[in-house]
């Protein structure tokens, strides 16, 4: 058995980002990850982050207004001012880390316009921004010498007398399982889009901390809220930057139209990625596009510009898809990319499990509201990850620790071994397959009563059939066909969530976009959703919106 | 169309060796390799072992060998390996031990990542941004487009021979610090680097060049340390005397004089490592690889020598 003060699980920008805070705090911490931290699916950002740097006349005020707006004014407000307060200590503090961040002229950090905000303040590098924080973050891990579990796979939380105590796991590598005991735990596991098929999202985003902070106890908040994100390839669903179009790429369609002045006359390309989204499948549903997509365009851009501050892009299009984007515009259509949703948060991380804490997507605190802007999820991931460590230091010094029942440890063990001794049934995949074809039916850019029930009874009848899948691998090296397995599980209560958050809004707002209920309700609905295990049933309730100096006004870009 | 894909497996908990398998699976004339492995290891074969996260060659899990060199297999299109169908060998990478089937240990690889000290050194926290031009961070961008995916390390012939070489990936790490302007600690780091098992161990047959899915080009990398080594007075190493001599040679007659070369470069002080060049000498010998001690003048030698001497003055000039 182990002993950590705090334990973080997930190794993304989060999830570092709270390790190193920790470290520094004076915590005995420990990283837990299914994969080698630089594999980690922060990895995939790539357009940058925002921050209203004060010191060149930018305002958090407006940084957090056009957040707020982006959200259509379904985000915590307090939550949005700490964090886009906060921004400009996080960007110079990873810049002293060592980010390679793109500059102006006179040596300082240069910046390129995003969806939603009319001023340009994203920092970045190149196209592979969150590749480039999680290397250095990674470097930051080195330094202080973090002690990392890599490639452990967390099957358990452990809650003992209403607090948290740990969580068991198993190392990938040997089948290894043990108990792993600690006074706090930062639950950092990022995304869940593999409920869904295609996405962006990496095969590791499986929501495991959603699920698994469920199975303790603490509810998800606004789960329905599913952002489709408007330039994705057909087919594998990989993501091309929202940066090609803050750089100055257009959208056009099959008539070569830039349709989005029929959508957004102000915002053009630049308005919130829902809004976008939306103007795209319409364009597609009535058959102005080609194929079920419409076109990125950066022609006009030239060769050397795009090498030089989109490289990533170019060689996604060379790679995948045989296109130069300086001759040919690309195919693309909206695709399952972020979950605004997450288990929920006060502003410092903690959750209503005493020493249960989130941070990064897998939490909602809530910064994005129906809608995220692009570049705020990296920034979501800094702030928060180092105030759930920071917030978790006063816990954990009141705290003796809890003296774990070892039987835990043997229960799960044996739960494990039952699933590995099923007789031969169904493979995981064939259930994976039906649930993200379901989802992206139930839960897409449109939806209605109608597809959200059809969703949910089919959701029901696939969690009853998890007993017949069977794992073939039976080994302890490496069983990825276990690992799968267990992450389909973790999927099925997530997508529950996500599909009972859908029912019970009775409006559309942001990603929220229902075609028998087409209007934002502030009336009844300026409110969160919340998803919660009561025994064996999930529960819904819903709680207020905290709203302190912005009034909801119409949403127009 | 349908694919035809050779596995190379080993389960440690089974297997004393490893073997072959061959499947077969329908895949489109988009699939990549990644597609075909998956669909293997979901629709036939559930044992198959191998790393693979984002699909989209940034994250660095799934390097293997395709037909015997290390591709990011996510975004190897089978067609373009195997445009007539031909079967499509996948092997773990070379240079790492395997764990299970396409699953390689790569804690030696990260310990070497590790070892030069992988984070940016300052000795003041400005209270903004460092100041930097956006040139000397572009430049960096070459080389913080490395995703680790240990396709450079898997072809290293250097590593092959000499499993303690620090290595194209965490060299071309180490670059990342030695070329940051904001890096304090360049001249020590330029130091470590210039000792055994370090830059100079590079035999710069160029393969990790070829292989680098990100255009990383460790081992022009690796060579840029050494000028910069040389540069900040680092000149007690077999390498630089490597350098001096084979210039000498070539500018002096037109030819290399092998056995000058070896000498010169173990250093004709060094006593102990004389001592194991004759050992060296000797066994090449009695197998007849000895060169001759007096360099024999080839034809033209003059023209060979001229040319070496205006390549040096060009050099100082620039």
């Amino acid at each position: 058995m182990s002993k950590h003060d705090l334990l973080i699980i997930g190794a993304g920008l989060a999830g570092l980002r709270a390790a190193v805070e920790g470290v520094r705090q004076g915590l005995n911490v420990a990283v837990i990850t299914k994969v080698h931290p630089v594999r980690s699916h922060s990895n995939a950002a790539q357009g940058g982050i925002n921050a209203a740097l004060t010191d060149r006349g930018d305002d958090w005020r407006d940084h957090a207004l056009a957040t707020i707006k982006g959200s259509d004014y379904l985000a915590d407000q307090d939550a949005v001012e700490v964090m886009c307060r906060e921004a400009g200590e996080a960007i110079i503090e990873l810049e002293n880390m060592g980010v390679i961040f793109s500059r102006d002229d006179d040596g300082k950090l240069g910046t390129r316009a995003f969806g939603g905000q009319k001023k340009a303040r994203t920092y970045f590098v190149g196209a592979i921004t969150g590749s480039a924080l999680l290397h250095v973050l990674y470097e930051q891990s080195v330094k202080y010498n973090l002690h990392i579990y890599e490639e452990w796979f967390v099957t358990k939380l452990i809650k003992q007398d209403g607090k948290i105590a740990g969580a068991i796991a198993f190392d990938i590598k040997t089948g290894q399982m043990e108990l792993i005991t600690a006074k706090a735990v930062v639950l950092a596991t990022g995304g869940a889009g593999r409920v869904f098929e295609p996405s962006t999202n990496a095969l590791i985003c499986t929501g495991d901390g959603l699920s698994l902070a469920m199975q303790v106890g603490a509810p998800v908040m606004d789960t329905e809220m599913i952002q489709y994100h408007p330039t994705t390839l057909a087919g594998n669903g990989i993501l091309l930057s929202e940066a090609a179009r803050g750089d100055g790429a257009y959208l056009i369609n099959s008539e070569g139209e830039r349709f989005m002045e029929k959508y957004a006359p102000d915002y053009m390309e630049l308005a919130s990625r829902d809004v976008v989204s939306r103007a795209e499948q319409t364009e597609i549903d009535e058959g102005r596009g080609v194929d079920g997509c419409v076109y990125l365009d950066l022609r006009h851009l030239g060769k050397k510009f795009i090498e030089e501050r989109l490289g990533y892009l170019q060689e996604v299009a060379l790679e995948f898809r045989g296109i130069d984007l300086s001759e040919s515009p690309i195919p693309i259509k909206p695709g399952m990319h972020y979950i605004m949703g997450g288990i929920k948060t006060d502003l410092n991380g903690a959750t209503n499990i005493p020493g249960l804490y989130a941070a990064g997507e897998c939490a909602n605190v809530s910064v994005h509201g129906a809608n995220r802007l692009g570049a705020n999820s990296l920034l979501d991931t800094i702030v928060f990850g180092r105030r759930a460590a920071v917030n978790s230091v006063d816990y954990i010094k009141s705290s003796n620790g809890i003296e774990v029942d070892e039987r835990e440890l043997s229960k799960e063990k044996s739960r494990i071994q039952n699933i590995l001794d099923r007789p031969k049934g169904m493979r995981s995949s064939e259930l994976r397959n039906k649930m993200g074809s379901t989802m992206t039916k139930g839960i897409g850019v449109w939806r209605d009563k109608n597809s959200i029930s059809e969703a949910i009874t089919k959701m029901k009848d696939l969690r009853g059939q998890l007993p017949n899948v069977y794992i073939e691998n039976k080994g302890k090296v490496f069983n990825t066909d276990l690992v799968s397995y267990l992450e389909l599980e973790f999927m099925v209560d997530v997508a529950e969530s996500i599909c009972q958050g859908a029912d019970i809004r009775l409006e559309s707002r942001g990603a929220h976009f229902r075609t028998d209920m087409k209007t934002r309700n502030d009336a009844d609905w300026l409110k969160h959703t919340l998803v919660q295990f009561e025994g064996e049933e999930l529960n819904t309730t819903t709680s207020d919106v905290t709203i302190t100096d912005w009034q909801p006004t119409e949403r127009v870009y | 169309m349908e694919a035809q894909i050779k596995v190379k497996r080993f389960n440690p908990e089974n297997d004393s060796e490893s073997f072959f398998q061959d499947y077969s699976i329908d895949v489109t004339e988009d699939s990549t390799i990644l597609d075909g492995l998956i669909k293997i290891r979901e629709e036939i074969d559930g044992t198959l072992a191998l790393r693979c996260s984002c699909r989209a060659s940034i994250c660095g899990s799934c390097s293997m060998k395709v037909n015997g060199s290390a591709k990011l297999v996510c975004k190897t299109r089978i067609k373009e390996v195997s445009p007539e169908g031909e079967p499509v060998t996948v092997e773990p990478m070379g240079n790492f031990p395997v764990i299970k089937d396409l699953v390689t240990d790569m804690d030696l690889f990260w310990s070497k990542v590790k070892s030069v000290d992988p984070y940016v050194k300052t000795n003041f926290e400005p209270e903004a941004e460092h100041i930097a031009s956006n040139e000397s961070m572009t430049h960096l961008l070459g080389v913080m487009n490395c995703i680790m995916c240990g396709a450079c390390v898997s072809e290293c012939t250097a590593l092959e021979v000499d499993p303690a070489f620090t290595g194209p990936a965490a060299l071309a790490k180490a670059y990342r610090f030695v070329a940051d302007p904001r890096d304090e600690d360049k001249k020590s780091r330029l130091g470590k680097l210039n000792e055994n098992t370090g830059v100079w161990d590079c035999s710069r047959c160029l393969a990790c060049v070829e292989v680098c899915p990100k255009d990383v080009a460790p081992m022009e990398r690796i060579v840029k340390m050494r000028d910069l080594a040389i540069e900040e007075g680092y000149t007690n190493t077999s390498g630089y005397r490597h350098t001096e001599s084979f210039s000498d040679s070539i500018k002096k007659h037109g030819r290399l004089d092998e056995t000058r070369l070896a000498l010169e470069s173990t250093g004709l002080l060094n006593i102990s490592g004389l001592i194991d060049l004759a050992v060296i000498g000797i066994k090449s010998l009695f197998k007849g690889k000895i060169p001759p001690p007096l360099p024999h003048k080839p034809k033209e030698a003059d023209k060979v020598t001229s040319i070496a001497r205006r390549l040096d003055s060009q050099e100082t000039e620039e």
